[in-house]
């Protein structure tokens, strides 16, 4: 019947194309470069600002860069004594790789090497579980990575037991110390963090006051204050004769910064849970450490991992200060070596810098996925 | 529990006493003061002991004494023979300056990488992108060694220019100092002399200021009553640039230059902008542009889309709707955190020890290699950070309270 009615259409129209500026390039660029005039002069000032640079930087960093080489005759020009044509710039990536070594763990002992690679591949091991959040037995986790791999790292690095022998933490040195300082750093800050922010929140006056005192003054001053505090004074504050390993120092130090950081973070987490979770605790007859272990914490900790993982970014750049209490973290080692003689280039410091940047880099950016990641995946959990 | 000899009252008023909260609090909180205060004590007879073995003597009665070295840069007068307490000062005017440059140079920029981070210029988003990423990823002493030793240090060579003009200069004596060099020295310019009658030039500029914002403010009545707006940046222009251009020329341009002048060794006369201070005050800004950046872009973020589109609605124009619309009310999601991203930049300036910039904590650490007074100078130097945190935080509270919304 519908067949007949002639203003009803019975046939399907071809579908129109897409509107131009959807499907070609030339619509894509006109709509996200050429949208208006002054759209138009800053793409173009971009375009030559990127033309003018970009070609430099890659022919500095791959291109003109020597790739092999032993001394640094390899990395410099005819008149500073080497090889190359004069007006070559180019990164010294042979001095990278020459002293590659010496960046990951410093002066240690080089026949002993395979203690700091067991212990970062039992990291590696243990730590890639713990950021999956599909892999099951936590708890179990946490505690080997937390507490078992300190014990294990601490015995197998430093040696002296077990028939390995004594490596001295003045030999330990490049990302290594990073890794170690940061991680331990992280590691104390938890629980001394948990146990400020409770005492922030507490109703006894005299220990909210002391734990208010202390977060406040830490994370008032620079970091560098609070680690000359730890490799100057604390010395002094010993009993005579008494000596404190100045790796041990610096522990210390960053431990107490990142622990006054690390409250901040938690205390965010203990405000956002609401009252009644704690009053549905005390209604249930919990006492208090169970109320605070069993009911808030575990749902505070589960919402500021993400905070709690961009700290770990800032402690692990801020290690690099350690440095300036002359200790050999990753920078620190670089940067000495650039007074090496036998790669004394112009163009050794520009090399280095570049290498480090780009692993701290590597790492910061890593971790700050992550931690969008993990921030996305709880939002679900909180959506209704 | 017959054992322990009590009755069962007793034993009642012992367990109420133990299970009691107020009695516990108390217990816990003298437990506490007992500790801290044994630890200190501790601390205390420890140092007093090792302090005395060394034979040092505790209190600032040091800062009298000549300091002894030289600082590469000083606000104010000094020299070698200036006392430690002088040479602090030095120190923290130091950390101030490159404090406040630090701190506007990373809002400009913060700001417009910020913003350009939201461009619906692909390029130009994803150049900002880039731009963040790299550097909010990467410790900022490196950026600091990236400037100093990457930068900086493999910039001409001063011995090389002052061979050249002195070369240039044999064979042509006309030929004059050059006014500007760019060296691995650092920047050399000439510097402005106010000459007295230049004081009537300040005086005019200080009065446009007040007039161009008295005129502002009645700018804002007359659009409120009438809807019309007078034409505030013309005339702001005109008190704030042209008056005091004009009165500049009027009293006969009473201004002259200091210009480097090349000696056989150095550059006397002249401004001069040392390598350290570029090199903190550039790592700093970028440093903290990036931080501010994302800051400024989740503020941004923050505004309700209805905002701008109803400022579209009303015909506004884009760039308008972003100063009147979005950015104020962007600001206060601002403001919190772009605080504590200020006084990162200053605490991180502590970093300069690192290139040698004298600072605080740089002449400090001299201070404290070579008198040993190690107490006293963490001391001040915790004393002046915090106050200046504390202050910097106070300020950001008023204007964050100044701008917060005002809710029925």
């Amino acid at each position: 019947m519908t067949e007949n009615i002639a203003y009803v259409r019975n046939t399907f129209l071809p579908p129109e194309a897409a509107p131009r500026d959807d499907t070609t390039m030339i619509g894509w660029m006109r709509k996200n470069l050429f949208s208006s005039i002054s759209n138009s002069i800053m793409t173009i000032i971009a375009i030559v600002a990127i033309l003018w640079y970009l070609p430099g930087l890659i022919d500095w960093l791959f291109v003109s860069a020597q790739w092999t080489g032993t001394d640094r005759t390899f990395c410099s020009t005819v008149v500073q004594g080497g090889m190359h044509p004069e007006g070559w710039s180019g990164a010294c990536w042979a001095y990278v790789g020459d002293r590659f070594a010496q960046f990951m763990i410093g002066s240690y002992p080089r026949g002993e090497a395979w203690r700091p690679i067991l212990v970062a591949l039992l990291f590696v091991a243990l730590l890639i579980p713990m950021l999956m959040p599909s892999a099951p037995r936590k708890g179990l986790n946490a505690l080997l990575l937390l507490v078992a791999l300190p014990i294990i790292g601490y015995v197998l690095l430093l040696g002296g037991m077990f028939g390995l022998p004594h490596v001295e933490t003045s030999l330990w040195g490049g990302l290594m110390v990073t890794l170690i300082i940061s991680f331990i750093g992280i590691t104390v800050s938890l629980p001394f963090g948990i146990l400020l922010a409770l005492g922030r929140r507490s109703k006894m006056p005299i220990i909210k006051t002391f734990c208010v005192v202390f977060i406040e003054l830490i994370r008032g001053v620079p970091l560098i204050t609070v680690l000359f505090m730890a490799s100057v004074l604390l010395p002094l504050f010993m009993e005579p004769g008494d000596s404190i390993d100045k790796f041990l120092r610096a522990l210390v130090g960053v431990s107490i910064f990142s622990s006054a950081y690390m409250a901040e973070v938690i205390r965010g987490g203990l405000q956002a849970i609401p009252k009644g979770q704690g009053e549905g605790a005390d209604s249930l007859g919990l006492n208090y450490f169970q109320k605070t272990g069993l009911i808030i914490l575990p749902q505070a900790i589960k919402l500021v991992i993400p905070g709690i993982v961009n700290t770990f970014i800032g402690m692990f750049k801020d290690t690099s200060l350690v440095s300036i209490i002359s200790m050999f973290d990753l920078l620190g080692v670089v940067k000495n070596s650039f007074s090496d003689p036998n790669w004394l280039t112009p163009v050794t410091p520009m090399s280095g810098l570049v290498f480090a940047g780009f692993t701290f880099w590597l790492f910061c950016f890593g971790m700050s996925r992550y931690s969008g990641f993990i921030e996305r995946k709880l939002d679900k959990g909180h959506k209704r | 529990m017959a054992v322990l000899g009590l009755s069962d009252g007793e034993r009642h008023r012992a367990s109420s006493i133990l299970y009691n909260p107020e009695y516990r609090s108390y217990f816990f909180q003298v437990l506490t003061v007992l500790v801290v205060v044994w630890l200190i004590y501790q601390a205390w007879s420890n140092a007093a002991e090792n302090l005395a073995r060394s034979n040092m003597t505790a209190g600032f009665g040091f800062l009298s004494a000549r300091a002894g070295f030289d600082l590469g840069q000083s606000l104010i007068e000094y020299t070698s023979d200036s006392t430690y307490r002088r040479a602090l000062l030095v120190g923290f005017l130091n950390t101030l300056l490159v404090g406040f440059f630090g701190i506007i140079t990373a809002t400009i920029v913060g700001l417009l990488v910020g913003v350009g981070r939201l461009s619906n210029n692909w390029l130009i988003a994803r150049l900002c992108t880039v731009y963040v990423e790299i550097f909010r990823n990467i410790p900022p002493l490196l950026v600091i060694f990236f400037w100093y030793k990457g930068v900086l240090a493999i910039l001409p060579d001063f011995k090389q220019i002052r061979q050249s003009v002195q070369d240039a200069k044999a064979a042509d004596p006309s030929v004059v100092d050059p006014s500007f060099i760019i060296s691995n020295r650092g920047i050399n310019f000439p510097n402005p002399i106010f000459e007295p009658g230049f004081n009537a030039v300040w005086l005019t500029l200080a009065i446009g200021i007040v007039a161009s914002i008295a005129f502002s403010i009645w700018a804002n009545r007359q659009q409120m009553s009438t809807g019309k707006r007078p034409p505030v940046l013309l005339v702001s222009l005109g008190l704030i640039v042209v008056l005091p251009l004009l009165v500049f020329l009027v009293v006969g341009a009473p201004i002259s230059f200091d210009y480097p002048v090349l000696g056989r060794f150095n550059l006397s006369g002249g401004g001069h902008i040392s390598p350290e201070f570029l090199s903190l005050y550039l790592a700093l800004s970028l440093y903290t542009a990036s931080f501010i950046a994302e800051i400024v872009r989740a503020g941004i973020r923050g505004v309700p889309k209805g905002q701008s589109e109803a400022a579209n609605a009303l015909g506004i124009r884009p760039s308008r709707s972003m100063r009147l619309i979005v950015l104020p009310q962007a600001l206060r999601i601002i403001i919190p955190p772009l605080t504590s991203q200020y006084l990162n930049l200053i605490k991180n300036s502590s970093l300069a020890v690192a290139a040698g910039y004298a600072d605080l904590v740089q002449v400090g650490n001299t201070i404290l290699n070579q008198s040993g007074h190690s107490i006293e100078i963490i001391a001040i130097w915790m004393i002046v950070y915090l106050t200046i945190s504390l202050t910097t935080s106070l300020f950001m509270n008023w204007f964050n309270a100044k701008m917060a919304l005002v809710e029925r």
